[in-house]
């Protein structure tokens, strides 16, 4: 269990070191992956298995999804498939895949060899959590949803795209200022634009 | 298991003001969330509570309202700016 623990923790430490030192998004994208993966597998080992499954679904399921639908979002173009080609060679997956897999292999080890480790350890099931989370932590939990739907509302109404007299406007005000840089304004608001 | 929080931690920090990449910024901002929870998660399983667990699902619910308003204002800055610096964001105004 320790040594499960240690592997997973090394995982996480390189595969973090590795993404924040990528230039391509996409790339740093697919280390960070691994990196919560390897975080989910700690919790996992640790006696939160709960937090494991919501780690994976909510961290690496959808906000790098998010992530990833924007960065390919800024590359819609007609030379899109040139560039994910020359993305997505073999050497950039080739590191992330055999680290996720290297990942599978603990989990599998620890899923088949489920004896009880030493130590104050304790498996929160999720109905634990749940009655902790509904009992003396109600008044948070109307504050995440609060929070998540304030977020909403926000994530709506900056992404959205901006009307037509709010667009020239913004043009006219950078026309009267930017002068200098040279670019149009609206570059770019050819491309899809609409938040998730 | 703090040691660990507490290096991506300082990686999530190091990237954050090393890169000057919009979306790196962002990542690098749920990496040091993460390590946060992991922090959280490690003193529930230092004293067998579910509180830390509960405070981790909080900041699960926090990154996410964070992440996306945060890519909302990445796709609003990059319609206006086509480069992705953050250091050409000081000289917006209105």
């Amino acid at each position: 269990m320790l040594i499960v623990f240690y592997i997973s923790a090394a995982i996480a430490v390189l595969a973090t070191m590795v993404a924040i030192t990528r230039r391509h998004a996409v790339h740093a994208l697919l280390y960070l992956i691994v990196s919560l993966l390897a975080v989910a597998v700690v919790f996992y080992v640790i006696g939160a298995p709960f937090l494991a499954a919501l780690e994976l679904i909510i961290y690496a399921g959808a906000i790098m999804v998010l992530f990833l639908f924007v960065v390919m979002m800024l590359n819609i173009g007609e030379n899109a498939m040139e560039v994910e080609t020359m993305w997505l060679k073999p050497t950039v997956w080739a590191w992330p895949a055999a680290l996720a897999t290297f990942l599978v292999a603990e989990l599998t080890y620890v899923a088949f060899n489920a004896g009880r480790p030493a130590g104050p350890m304790h498996t929160f099931t999720p109905k634990e959590i749940g009655i902790a989370l509904f009992g003396p932590y109600a008044i948070g939990v109307e504050l995440a949803s609060l929070l998540l739907l304030s977020g909403l509302a926000g994530a709506y109404h900056v992404g959205r795209r901006a009307s037509r007299e709010e667009e020239q406007y913004s043009a006219g005000s950078d026309g009267r200022r930017a002068v200098s840089s040279g670019e149009p304004v609206r570059a770019g608001s050819d491309r899809t634009s609409d938040a998730a | 298991m703090l040691y660990l929080a507490v290096s991506l931690f300082a990686l999530g920090l190091i990237g954050l003001l090393t890169r000057r990449n919009l979306i790196f910024t962002l990542m690098c901002i749920e990496v040091m969330l993460n390590a946060s929870g992991l922090a959280f998660v490690a003193g529930s399983y230092r004293w067998g509570r579910p509180d830390g667990q509960i405070m981790f699902l909080f900041i699960l619910a926090m990154a996410a309202a964070e992440v996306s308003v945060g890519l909302a204002l990445f796709l609003q800055f990059h319609r206006r700016a086509p480069e992705l610096d953050s250091d050409s964001a000081s000289r917006m105004r209105g």
